[in-house]
């Protein structure tokens, strides 16, 4: 499977990633020799082998369902790169 | 006494215990030591003050009574483990400023037991890369250098700067972390022990994520007993990582017994690959001789399904990474590139925040698991990891542990392999399939390339089994007697 500049720049449009548009084709070409590479997944048959989901055993673990967290806002918008009131500030989203 | 940072974790603990030395003077030896390693650039973030306050408080405690399994112990973090009050980077730009409000599990274990902290170690971006070269922070030296030849070195990675902090004497042990090998294949390039323990032996809680069905943490130390008792401190039950297993810790210290008589030690055919240094294959013959002499039984065994864990771990870890790293995004911590709309704010922050491999990483992930190809790529990966670990499981009923190499190669140059990401990934070969498997792994140092660089063995052990897995790499250990020391030593010989 081999992607072209097009499908990588929608790729990086799905990913929120911000490529400049000299970048798009040598990626292309470095994604293509990776998928190129997985490819050959396809020669091994797993037909009737299910989907890993977890590699140890587990019981999902139960708790009570009682809030053991919280009461921290101001250590949480400690890190933000802006916010005000409380709340982080990103640009305007609603006209 | 040897010099205080030449000693082992377990000769530290004991000369602690024995009052020859106080957790104040071992961590002002380590404190300088650090310094005088800056040009290996291993660390990110020194800590010296604190490192001195926890030792003071560590002498109280050990005046009191009080002292814990690491009481004392100077240790190295990956700068991948969130810190209470220390600022934490994954080696990436875009945790810019980012200083945890609280401490991971495994940190706060360690905390507990009475180890000290010296700063948060030097790694590839987000744990991805085997060379320590995609850190925002720089490239770290390995101390080691080829023979003859003054060429700087990489580390491995991703926790390269734990390994070459241990290696150079600047610690006494390091967290890392193993997603694909990250913590054995740089322990191997720099002649140290490092363990991947049994996937949900420790708590991911608190460290950043990679790929989180691969992710473990682990010890990195200069001894196989230095692994145990370090292992024994950050293990254990915790809630708020609801993969963490609730079993309890064993003293991992007691399973070192040196007797391996009668253990059936696998020695799996499919990791002999094409190409592979000569020098490596007689490594591990050596190995296998080594533990024929000890009284184990060697057997030959298949893993069919080897071929295919690295392609199958190139999609899975991506996937599970375009995933978690969808959180840097400019709002919340660490950098914000400022733009007009939210959306576009999102895009110019993870442009300018991420660094190319990561960038490649998400990519990959984001397309495998976009419409149309989820099935065809990452339902197809996660079959192959199913057969991955089936190989294991079948082999498990014959043999107690399995033997491998660790890395196809020693160190290579700062530089080489950079233009062929597969090439990279390639690093990761005898690695990969524990993490695919979620088994525990060591490598142990225990020989010297013609170059005159460090080579590890892998021993490979059953799912919570790192007893038996211990008490195999410390006959090897043994057997193998392996004392060079890396050209750089922090604090010269």
């Amino acid at each position: 499977m081999s992607v072209d500049k097009d499908t990588v720049a929608q790729i990086a449009k799905l990913a929120r990633i911000r490529l400049p548009e000299d970048h798009l084709e040598p990626l292309a070409g470095e994604l293509s020799n990776i998928l190129g590479w997985i490819e050959q997944l396809s020669q091994l048959d797993t037909e009737g082998v299910a989907p890993m989901t977890s590699v140890v055993e587990l019981r999902a673990p139960q708790r009570p369902d009682a809030v053991d967290d919280g009461d921290c806002r101001d250590k949480v918008l400690a890190n933000a790169p802006e916010s005000t009131d409380g709340f982080f500030v990103v640009p305007k989203v609603v006209e | 006494m040897a010099a205080p940072t030449d000693l082992t974790l377990a000769a530290a603990r004991d000369a602690l215990d024995a009052g020859e030395i106080s957790a104040k003077e071992l961590t002002a030896a380590h404190i300088a030591a650090v310094e005088a390693a800056r040009p290996l650039n291993a660390f990110i973030t020194e800590t010296p003050e604190k490192a001195l306050a926890m030792a003071k408080a560590s002498d109280a405690r050990r005046k009191a009574g009080e002292a814990g399994l690491l009481d004392g112990i100077p240790l190295a973090i990956k700068d991948l483990f969130c810190t209470e009050g220390v600022p934490t980077t994954a080696g990436s730009h875009i945790l810019d400023g980012f200083t945890p409000p609280y401490e991971s599990t495994v940190g706060a274990n360690l905390w507990r037991s009475g180890a000290v902290l010296l700063g948060k170690t030097n790694m590839d971006e987000f744990a991805m890369g085997s060379s320590n070269m995609t850190s925002y922070y720089g490239a770290v030296e390995n101390p080691w250098r080829r023979r003859g030849d003054n060429r700087p070195l990489v580390p491995g990675g991703s926790s390269g700067g734990s390994a070459a902090a241990v290696a150079a004497r600047c610690a006494l042990g390091a967290t890392g972390t193993d997603t694909g090998g990250s913590i054995r294949q740089p322990a191997s390039f720099c002649g140290i022990v490092g363990l991947k323990p049994t996937y949900g032996r420790c708590s991911r809680w608190g460290i950043v994520a990679f790929a989180s069905s691969l992710d473990q943490a682990g010890p990195m130390t200069r001894t196989v007993l230095d692994a145990a008792l370090m292992l024994r401190a950050m293990a254990g039950y915790d809630p708020k990582d609801s993969t963490c297993v609730d079993r309890p810790v064993p003293d991992y210290e007691a399973a070192l017994t040196g007797d391996v008589r009668g253990l059936k030690i696998g020695i799996p055919k499919e990791y002999r690959i094409d190409g592979m240094p000569a020098e490596i294959e007689t490594l591990w013959q050596q190995g296998i001789d080594w533990l024929k002499a000890a009284g184990a039984e060697t057997v030959d065994i298949s893993l069919p399904h080897t071929a295919y864990a690295l392609p199958a771990y190139y999609i899975i870890a991506p996937a599970e990474a375009s995933s978690n790293l969808a959180r840097y995004d400019g709002v919340r911590y660490g950098l914000r590139v400022p733009a007009d709309s939210l959306t576009e704010m999102y895009e110019a922050t993870r442009g300018e925040g991420f660094g190319a491999e990561v960038k490649r990483r998400v990519l990959i992930g984001t397309y495998v698991l976009s419409a149309g190809y989820y099935d065809a790529y990452y339902n197809k990966a996660r079959r192959v990891r199913s057969l991955i670990a089936r190989d294991f499981t079948a082999a498990f009923k014959t043999v107690d542990a399995i033997l491998t190499p660790t890395a196809p190669s020693a160190a290579f140059a700062v530089g080489e392999k950079m233009d062929d990401p597969i090439a990279m990934y390639l690093n990761d070969v005898f690695t990969v399939p524990a993490n695919l498997s979620g088994l525990p792994g060591v490598s142990v140092p225990a020989g010297l390339s013609a170059e005159g660089l460090p080579l590890g063995l892998q021993v490979i052990g059953r799912a919570f089994d790192e007893e038996t897995m211990l008490k195999v790499a410390e006959v090897l250990e043994q057997a193998a007697g392996f004392d060079a020391r890396p050209g750089f030593v922090a604090g010269g010989d």
